[in-house]
């Protein structure tokens, strides 16, 4: 009898934007983690990683997140970021789009009162993020990332043409018809280098990535 | 720092030689930026500065190498720094990276040699294995740093020609080189720049956005959230009644220049605000080609009004 008034107080639920059925089969879904379902060590990782522990000095005052220039379009916080990863949301910290949207204009760093490097810990969050590939398949910030590398690695230098090319293919090839003007407004100005530039000491520089990669041991290929 | 003394010539001499400095252009001054080049080793010619560019530089890792691999990262400018300081013949070389990125990157791969051990100690051998040596003797600097603290206000000043009488200049400093290290100048109010552009004659726009983020490289990838933030700036900009914003990253320059036909559909608005390098406005005043100084690259010509 319960039950079926418990039913009776479900509407109709909007699918898509239609009117759908009367809801039958239901369940009530838990928004909160119990503790033994969060990664304990999750926050020991990426302190290991970062090389300092004062996040866990973290006042939550949040200076951060009204410094931050970009915070109104996070799923969470720069201050929630550190909160839940002291407290091992690993998931939800690694699969965030706040880590990506961090523009690194090291706002939050200069003005925490904990001096905690808030910028270097986004920075180490993307990395294990890219290590783990977690992070948004097609979204254009990590993808841009791997396709900086893969070029400095074919050249030993940037080469901006080559690289918005490489990424917007792998994202949003038709964002290259927009981009076309653009381009092309460069090239006549004389903005745009048309053939990439290798260096001399290619291998020498492949050389010392690859020692440095075996140096620390998790070796990252952006690949 | 070392003292200077006027020479009778006009010649700043740095104890008993000729300033000599190394520079780091980094991956955009040779492209969307050639206009910084250009303008910067025309101004430091000007005032009898020698830049010498380091042989077989690499890209510096920006932002972007960073969010992939700490350690790689690093190994990148460490191996600029020791290119520098090898082809210095083993002084200190001072190294002028004039984009925002490379300087804090670089800077950061400097402190982290002198002060992280371990990274150091990964980072030495795997240049050493390669036939690279870096002791710490090759250090960091800002052009805006050794122009206002080594050549210094009054020499650039003296070397005006065409005062930049009239000409209202909002100083943008953006994010890098004045955060999170302020080697040079104060993060919330840094005046550099403004110091610089007022020795040159112009009139100091005061814009509280001068060191707010101008959306760095989401301009490109969420146009949405970064193009926001560069409109932001021009807005303001545009109400306090700036003729020209003033930059020196190249990164800043492009976002908040070559956007501004994208921000004014989005907006619906009808932005036409010059964005010119300081060091371009600083050759303008020393009274250098408009052509040389690369303005013609600019999409939104500066209204330069007639010297006085």
């Amino acid at each position: 009898m319960r039950d079926w008034l418990v039913q009776q107080r479900i509407k109709f639920k909007m699918v898509g934007g239609r009117k759908s059925h009367l809801v039958t089969n239901w369940e009530i879904q838990r928004k909160m983690k119990y503790e033994e379902e969060l990664d304990p060590q999750f926050a020991q990782d990426v302190v290991k990683k970062l090389g300092s522990d004062n996040l866990f000095g973290c006042i939550q005052c949040g200076t951060c997140s009204a410094t931050c220039p970009v915070s109104h379009h996070m799923d969470y916080s720069p201050r929630r970021i550190i909160a839940m990863t002291r407290a091992g949301f690993k998931d939800e910290v690694m699969r965030s789009f706040t880590i990506w949207l961090c523009a690194s204009c090291y706002s939050c760093t200069v003005g925490c009162p904990k001096e905690i490097k808030i910028t270097e810990l986004m920075y180490t969050l993307k990395q294990k993020a890219i290590e783990e590939k977690v992070y948004p398949s097609r979204f254009p910030i990590p993808v841009l990332a791997r396709e900086f590398a893969r070029t400095v690695r074919n050249f030993g230098r940037n080469h901006e043409g080559l690289l918005l090319l490489r990424m917007f293919l792998k994202t949003n090839p038709f964002k290259l018809f927009t981009m076309s003007g653009l381009g092309s407004k460069l090239f006549f100005k004389g903005r745009l280098e048309i053939m990439p530039h290798t260096i001399k000491g290619k291998q020498q520089l492949l050389n010392i990535l690859h020692a440095v990669e075996n140096g620390n041991g998790n070796g990252n290929h952006g690949q | 720092m070392e003292t200077e003394t006027m020479a009778s010539n006009g010649k700043v001499m740095a104890g008993e030689k000729p300033m000599k400095y190394f520079y780091y252009p980094g991956c955009s001054l040779k492209s969307t930026g050639r206009a910084y080049e250009e303008s910067l080793l025309e101004v430091f010619k000007a005032l009898d500065v020698d830049l010498q560019e380091i042989d077989d530089w690499n890209c510096c890792g920006a932002t972007a190498y960073m969010a992939v691999d700490d350690m790689k990262a690093s190994a990148l400018a460490a191996r600029n720094l020791a290119l520098a300081e090898m082809q210095s013949n083993g002084d200190g070389a001072q190294i002028i990276a004039p984009c925002s990125a490379c300087y804090l990157v670089l800077l950061k791969a400097q402190k982290a040699i002198k002060e992280k051990k371990e990274k150091a100690n990964v980072l030495l051998e795997a240049m050493k294995n390669n036939g690279l040596y870096y002791t710490g003797k090759a250090k960091v600097r800002h052009p805006l740093d050794v122009l206002v603290n080594d050549i210094g206000l009054e020499k650039i000043a003296a070397r005006t020609q065409k005062p930049l009488k009239g000409m209202r200049i909002a100083s943008y400093y953006g994010c890098q080189f004045v955060r999170p290290y302020s080697t040079f100048d104060e993060p919330y109010n840094p005046q550099t720049m403004d110091m610089l552009m007022a020795a040159l004659g112009a009139d100091i726009v005061d814009w509280p956005l001068k060191t707010r983020c101008c959306g760095g490289t989401l301009t490109g990838t969420i146009e949405a959230i970064g193009q926001r933030l560069s409109y932001i700036l021009l807005k303001e900009a545009e109400k306090r009644g700036a003729d020209v914003v003033a930059t020196a990253c190249p990164l800043c320059q492009f976002n908040l220049e070559c956007y501004q036909d994208s921000m004014n559909r989005t907006f619906e608005d009808n932005l036409n605000l010059p964005v010119a390098y300081f060091t371009q406005l600083m050759g303008l005043a020393f009274g250098i080609s408009e052509k040389t100084l690369g303005f013609e690259r600019l999409f939104v010509p500066l209204k330069t009004k007639a010297a006085v």
